[in-house]
């Protein structure tokens, strides 16, 4: 892997449109039961535009900077040898059916472990407002040669 | 306000997860890696066997503390390792196990810490959820 990513910003992706019948795909492969993932109504009661998404949903956009990581000519990163190591969501408010959502990748580690490479890459994801919504931090691992 | 404790368990569950659970989070989620379908490309890399995406798995365990929560607040923080892969049989599939207990209690929330078991082995490290709740 290309140690020059360390510090690396990218170009915001394409705004992603929740829509409602995804975050309710989303939330029957997840197992959620919730009402609030599922039923208009109930997200309403709460206080909620329309459906909340789980809190894993935020990948889903976050995916797209990852594809940008893996792309990036000089970076390096062989995707057939990478395994996910750790993940992160942190959240100023959750995700809902609605949103546009916009996520800003970061590279803000890239280290060595022996024959093997650790990459942090953090994506912060704002809405139509740009105001911040979510960050997903992934470590990725590169595998080196056996 | 809920009253905690730490050490308090406040959800449990268990998943049957078949390889129908596996194409269908693949859908869901956009993440058609072959190895979380496909045996021959599963061996291909030195897998055991088809591995459930650890997004799938990340996801999963926390919805005993969503249903626990309800309206009654949010998830500030979620985060988890992948220590170690869950091989899903093709005819028996596989089971997680998920218990959530109180970490740590403080002025607008609570650290509740997973451990996510399949078999007698757990299969996530660290995987603490925040949650802000609404005060009373």
């Amino acid at each position: 892997m290309n140690p020059e990513l360390q510090g690396r910003a990218f170009p915001p992706t394409e705004p992603y449109l929740v829509g409602r019948e995804k975050v309710r795909e989303f939330s029957r492969a997840v197992f959620a039961t919730s009402p609030l993932n599922l039923d208009v109504e109930a997200a309403r009661a709460a206080g909620y535009e329309d459906v909340v998404a789980p809190p894993t949903f935020a990948v889903v956009v976050q995916e797209k900077t990852l594809a940008q990581l893996l792309a990036e000519p000089d970076g390096g990163i062989d995707f057939t040898r990478v395994v996910h190591g750790s993940q992160q969501f942190t959240y100023t408010r959750p995700i809902i059916a609605g949103d546009e959502l916009t996520a800003t990748l970061s590279v803000t580690g890239v280290k060595t472990l022996g024959g093997h490479a650790m990459v942090t890459a953090e994506s912060s994801i704002v809405d139509a407002s740009g105001d911040h919504v979510v960050t997903a931090i992934s470590t990725l691992v590169v595998r080196g040669d056996e | 306000m809920i009253e905690l404790a730490v050490g308090d368990v406040v959800a449990e569950n268990s998943y049957h997860l078949t390889r129908d659970s596996l194409v269908r989070y693949a859908g869901a989620s956009g993440d058609f890696n072959a190895i979380h379908y496909r045996d021959d490309i599963a061996g291909e890399v030195g897998l055991d066997g088809v591995l459930a995406h650890g997004m799938l798995t990340m996801g999963l365990a926390v919805q005993p503390v969503v249903d626990w929560l309800g309206a009654r607040g949010t998830v500030r923080d979620y985060q988890v390792k992948f220590t170690r892969p869950v091989v899903v049989d093709p005819v028996h599939g596989a089971d997680l196990a998920v218990v959530a207990k109180v970490g740590a209690v403080d002025a607008d929330g609570a650290r509740i810490d997973l451990t996510v078991s399949f078999g007698d082995l757990t299969v996530l490290g660290k995987a603490q959820v925040r949650v802000a709740l609404a005060s009373a």
